[in-house]
């Protein structure tokens, strides 16, 4: 959300239509859990139904049985006011339900025309240049440009994810569900999806958006409805959100999903400048750097960064700040320029000689490069140590030491875990990354890149890791943070760089007016 | 040159397409299963398997034919235990594999000892269709078209799949199991019935392979006598990423060199088979080393289908 | 619940939860074998031969009998050698399947040069040469496989299957034309005298191979579970990009795994050569590495488990031909017995990971 102030929806609700779909009464169990506790729901034509809750408060388990993945234990689901289970897939598409899922669900090496013959009878020939005219006619209909021709693999996620709306639409959907749709997309085409969102529903399609951001479920949505601990605990009808003003309705929401607890103030909180000391010498110098990467090559990188200050990276996700990150932390080759690090030159020195001299790199790939999923979080938290003393003596092993470790570690920073020998595969989200918070943060750390750290924690956990970020800085270390989240930035970063296509476009302080200019210089207009 | 005298060339060409028979078909089936995401390291045991159940058959019945239709089916006896196994219930696809393997050949040699050991059979040599006009070529043509009908079947196979691969929704839908299965499963077609599929029909192609191997190239049975033919066919999939006309362009390298060492003989030059069979071996080697690029393989390849689990 | 209380309760339960797992691995590496030798005892009805006699020939001569003990004990060593070898290399996630291609080129140099070595130098002097000989040349013959793994990041399963194809045959052309003993008309290399060969352990005819293999697979069992050159080499098994973010030289330690696991291979041709067979035969392949291969799936890499198991395969081997020609049933049925044993792990595998994942 680029301009983060929800207005209320601009088509007038139908609540006479119809519900497709009814929920009653319907429950999910897995072993040791309820995931879906009786819920009892109504999807309606024409209204964007928005499931709002946290992580594990069971969206995704609800999305799962709408699209025919799973099945309830308990309870019934009307079609049309028919009882009929949607048991496969298939099933779900012969419905009239499409899902778009976060991850994109098209085949990267196909072209989209082929994605959208997928699932046609095997015999047959895919008729492409008439799937091609068809999907270009839907994607009209919607506002959308695409190229039909154009292979999967080669388009951004925003594109991928308006082509598959487009094929649900071909498919002659009418009950369209966006599973944590936005959370990949950059704010420009998260807003271009919620325009997208009404437009549908102004059509008569009955729309399930599934979000964890309230200030996109009260912007879009016709309903909301609020799950936690698998429990639906209320909701916010048609009615309501039209007598309601954006921000009432935002707090009445809050009150549902947490309790009492008001979430406005992490938002408003400014950083505190009285860390920076500006006069003394810069942590980090960044010098004409270039490199060649595949997709996006940095070019002409320049920037500094003080101790206890904490520089904000924006810019639309893939413009070049997974490549910084990894060129900063020695990942990845650079073709030209230097870096800086206490006066002294390190773009020659490897990974591990630049994490001792300070740098630290918190990855958001947290499971995918961060860690080693099957192995023990003790270990995982010594990843980057293997072989040094005291946890290693002489190429040995030493058990204690690496558990003593643990130990401090999981209670330094609160590592919620069943014990120190449980693979980090099976912890949450938000205990692995604190296990790799832990890992980078200890010692002495000069300067620190957190890269999307708060990407996909709930509330609880997303504090928490600002906090950590904060509290870097305010020790004396220089921190680099990369996010596509505009609130998080500017509520802790002292000045922020936006990057644009493998470049800076423009390093803004972050003043009263910090939002506006990074608006423009991520949308170009300061070119 | 005396080396290259008709006897010889003769001799090669032949000789090619008889041991380049069996390595093309077990290439093009573990291309299949490879594109829809299961590597299949027990195309050797299928290949026994129609070793075995096609030369019994054809002993059987007396009928070429029905031999043929019998390794085929042996094929798929022993690729039915595999899309079991690793398809239905998603097992480790290498350890199975190579159960598969040593199993087909433990049981085929087993059958074998029990039904043969002292009678030692031998099937008639295989008709030839004779094509008209290409067959009075010289040279080429008495080697390549005046062949048994297989071959001609062998070779017909690489444009009929080229074509399933490009120009249905049979090939998309195989190489969406093998790139995202769950795109596949969203779009409402089973990942588990198009892996299935995919897996028995390299145990069809293969199996015709392992027949044409004991019915039409030895006329008799004889354990082991897949020879690491199915492994050539692993590498032949491998290298041709998904393209079927390279995996004939492979086989008929392999198989020449494969067949070089009799025709030498038959020109009289002694040089031991050893030498000129790892002559196709060196070749890839140096190809790799010189164009070392990442062989591209499905993304899913060797992982298990499970609906839910990303 | 505190962090704290929760560590404090791991800790206590923590003996216990240890002897749970031991039972639980051992019910899961047993459970296997025994199905699989009912499935096979089935087979053995419908051939019409009495499981239990057969199982009786093939125990009794593989592990009651003096000679067949001595036997089942000497075969042990070199394969031992080889499930070392592959132990290293599948844990660090490198598909090795050129074993016996390393085990041969291995065999032949020490062939071809201890026997001309031996007569010159002290016998250990010459059993240590050979020996680095053959892990040298097993080492040299993972070269290219490594190198292309490493550093144009290519598939090792094409590779080493490959140069195992080009390794046979190569073997079996030094044997005939570079190493030939002149003064034999069978194609094979030069003979080891037998008094230049391993000593037998304790008067009796088992070769020292045996212990060759038990110290080198305790050792790799030892690096990789407690030193930080195993630890790194199991991080980039388990997690390749892992491994680069977080420092270690994933090229390097491929090429060291591809390398250790070559140069077992070899010694383990060395171990067959200056313990047992003196000499190489043209065309000789015992195939070990593809018999191994599903024995250390079997062991799930546990250097302790992989023992057991080649000392089950070498009883029934060696037991097997003994069998085969009091009932008549080929040696064969081995194989089949082999291939229903890790069809019967991957089951128990499924099923254990269901479990598991219901009790989670």
């Amino acid at each position: 959300m680029l301009d983060a102030h929800p207005s209320s929806p601009s088509t007038t609700p139908s609540t006479e239509a119809p519900p497709i779909v009814t929920f009653e009464g319907v429950t999910k169990r897995y072993p040791g859990i309820i995931a879906n506790d009786s819920i009892d729901m109504e999807f309606r034509a024409g209204e964007v139904h928005v499931l709002l809750g946290e992580n594990g408060a069971g969206k995704s388990t609800l999305v799962s049985m709408l699209s025919g993945l799973q099945q309830p234990d308990d309870g019934r689901i009307l079609i049309d006011g028919v009882e009929k289970p949607i048991s496969s897939p298939a099933e779900a598409l012969d419905i009239g339900i499409s899902t778009v899922f976060q991850h994109s669900m098209l085949v990267p090496s196909l072209t989209l025309v082929e994605n959208a013959t997928l699932g046609r009878k095997w015999w047959q020939r895919p008729d492409r240049s008439g799937t091609a005219k068809a999907m270009q006619d839907a994607a009209k209909r919607i506002g959308v440009t695409l190229d039909p021709m154009a292979v999967t693999g080669d388009l951004s996620l925003g594109e991928r994810q308006q082509a598959e709306i487009t094929r649900a639409l071909m498919r002659g959907a009418r009950f369209l569900i966006l599973d944590e749709a936005t959370a990949m997309l950059t704010p420009n085409d998260a807003a271009r999806l919620g325009e997208l969102m009404r437009r549908l529903a102004a059509e008569g399609m009955a729309v399930v958006f599934i979000t964890h951001k309230l200030n996109e479920a009260v912007a879009y949505g016709d309903r909301i409805s609020v799950l936690r601990l698998g429990k639906k605990v209320g909701g916010l009808s048609p009615e309501d959100l039209k007598s309601l003003d954006a921000q009432e309705a935002t707090n009445q929401v809050v009150r549902l999903m947490f309790g009492t607890r008001d979430t406005t103030a992490s938002a408003d909180q400014k950083p505190d400048m009285s860390t920076v000391d500006r006069g003394a010498k810069p942590s980090l110098e960044v010098l004409a750097l270039y490199a060649d990467a595949a997709r996006v090559p940095l070019s002409n990188l320049e920037f500094k960064v003080w101790p206890g200050e904490i520089l904000g990276i924006a810019g639309i996700d893939g413009n070049g700040q997974k490549q910084l990150a990894a060129a900063l932390a020695g990942q990845a080759p650079i073709s030209d320029g230097r870096i800086v690090l206490d006066g002294a030159y390190i773009d020659r020195l490897s990974i591990g000689q630049r994490r001792a001299k300070g740098l630290r790199y918190v990855t958001d790939d947290r499971l995918g490069e961060g860690t080693v999923g099957g192995f023990p979080m003790s270990i995982n938290l010594l990843l980057k140590e293997i072989g040094r003393m005291p946890y290693w003596r002489g190429g040995l092993e030493q058990p204690e030491a690496i558990r003593e470790n643990a130990r401090q570690k999981v209670k330094d920073f609160d590592i919620r875990t069943p014990s120190i020998d449980t693979p980090v595969g099976k912890l949450s989200g938000g205990n692995i990354q604190k296990v790799l918070l832990a890992r980078e943060l200890s010692g002495s750390a000069r300067v620190v890149i957190f890269e999307k750290p708060t990407y996909g924690l709930d509330l609880a956990n997303i504090s928490a890791t600002q906090m950590r970020i904060r509290e870097t800085a305010q020790n004396g270390a220089a921190v680099i943070l990369i996010s596509t989240e505009l609130d998080e930035l500017l509520s802790l970063s002292h000045r922020i760089a936006v990057m644009d296509q493998g470049g800076i476009a423009g390093i803004v302080e972050n003043t009263e007016d910090a939002r506006h200019k990074i608006g423009e210089l991520m949308s170009g207009v300061e070119k | 040159m005396t080396l290259f005298t008709d006897t010889f060339l003769i001799a090669l060409i032949a000789g090619m397409a008889a041991s380049g028979v069996p390595l093309l078909l077990a290439g093009l089936g573990e291309q299949l299963s490879e594109k829809a995401g299961v590597l299949n390291v027990g195309i050797e045991g299928m290949m026994l398997g129609g070793a075995y159940l096609g030369f019994y058959i054809a002993w059987a019945t007396e009928s070429v034919g029905l031999g043929f239709v019998g390794g085929v089916a042996g094929g798929i006896l022993v690729a039915a235990l595999m899309a079991l196994f690793c398809v239905r219930m998603g097992l480790n696809q290498i350890v199975i594999g190579i159960a598969l393997t040593l199993g087909a050949e433990g049981a085929t040699a087993l059958l074998h000892h029990v039904q043969f050991s002292r009678l030692y059979p031998r099937l008639p040599d295989v008709a030839t269709w004779r094509i008209p006009v290409l067959a009075d070529i010289p040279i080429v043509g008495p080697a390549l078209f005046d062949r048994e009908p297989v071959v001609y079947l062998a070779v017909a196979l690489v444009p009929f799949l080229v074509y399933v691969y490009r120009r249905t929704h049979l090939g998309l839908a195989l190489q969406a199991a093998g790139d995202k299965p769950a795109a596949l499963d969203s779009a409402g077609q089973n990942v588990l019935i198009i892996r299935s599929f995919a897996v028995l029909g390299c145990g069809a192609l293969v199996g015709l392979g392992g027949a044409f191997m004991s019915i039409v190239g030895a006329g008799v049975f004889v354990p082991f006598m897949s020879h690491g033919n199915g492994f050539i066919g692993i590498v032949l999939a491998m290298l041709a990423r998904g393209r079927p006309l390279w995996v004939l362009l492979g086989a008929a390298l392999f198989g020449a060199c494969l067949s070089a060492a009799t025709a030498l003989q038959v020109a009289g030059v002694d040089i031991p088979t050893d030498v000129v069979q790892m002559l196709p071996f060196l070749a890839v080697m140096a190809v790799l080393l010189i164009a070392g690029r990442n062989a591209k393989l499905p993304a899913a390849l060797g992982a298990a289908y499970v609906r839910g689990e990303r | 619940m505190s962090a704290d209380t929760m560590t404090d309760t791991a800790q206590t339960g923590n003996l216990q939860r240890k002897l749970h797992a031991i039972s639980n691995t051992l019910l899961m590496s047993l459970g296997p074998v025994a199905a699989a030798f009912v499935l096979s005892g089935v087979i053995l009805l419908i051939l019409d031969v009495n499981p239990f006699s057969y199982y009786g020939y093939v125990f009794g001569r593989g592990l009651l009998s003096p000679t067949g003990v001595q036997a089942t004990l000497t075969r042990m060593g070199p394969l031992l050698l080889i499930a070392a070898s592959l132990i290293v290399a599948f844990r660090a996630g490198i598909w090795n399947l050129g074993g016996d291609a390393q085990f041969l080129v291995g065999a032949v140099f020490c062939a071809a040069f201890t026997p001309l070595m031996a007569p010159h130098v002290p016998v250990w002097i010459g059993l240590l040469a050979g020996a680095a000989i053959s892990a040298i040349f097993g080492a040299l013959w993972t070269l290219v496989p490594a190198f292309l793994r490493a550093y144009q990041g290519l598939n090792e399963i094409i590779t080493t299957l490959m140069m195992n194809f080009l390794g046979i045959s190569l073997a079996s052309v030094l044997v005939k034309l570079v190493f030939l003993d002149p003064n034999t008309t069978v194609p094979q290399t030069r003979t080891l005298a037998v008094e230049d060969r391993l000593p037998t352990l304790f008067g009796t005819t088992i070769s020292s191979g045996l212990i060759i293999g038990l110290v080198a697979i305790l050792a790799v069992h030892f690096m990789m579970t407690k030193t930080a050159f195993g630890l790194r080499l199991r991080v980039v098994g388990g997690n390749a990009s892992a491994a680069v973010h977080a420092g270690l030289a994933v090229p390097l330690l491929t090429v060291a795994v591809f390398a250790i696991s070559g140069a077992l291979a070899g010694l383990s041709g060395g171990v067959a050569i200056l313990g047992q067979y003196g000499n190489v035969r043209a065309d000789w392949n015992p195939g070990y590495s593809l018999a191994v291969v599903p024995l250390v799936f079997l062991a799930r890499f546990n250097g302790f488990a992989a023992i057991g198991f080649v000392g089950l395969f070498s009883i029934m081997s060696i037991g097997a031909e003994s069998a085969a020609r009091r009932t008549g049933v080929p040696n064969y049925f081995t194989l089949v017995t082999i291939g229903i044993l890790l069809v019967m792990l991957a089951i128990s595998e499924y099923y254990g990971a269901k479990r598991q994942k219901a009790g989670a």
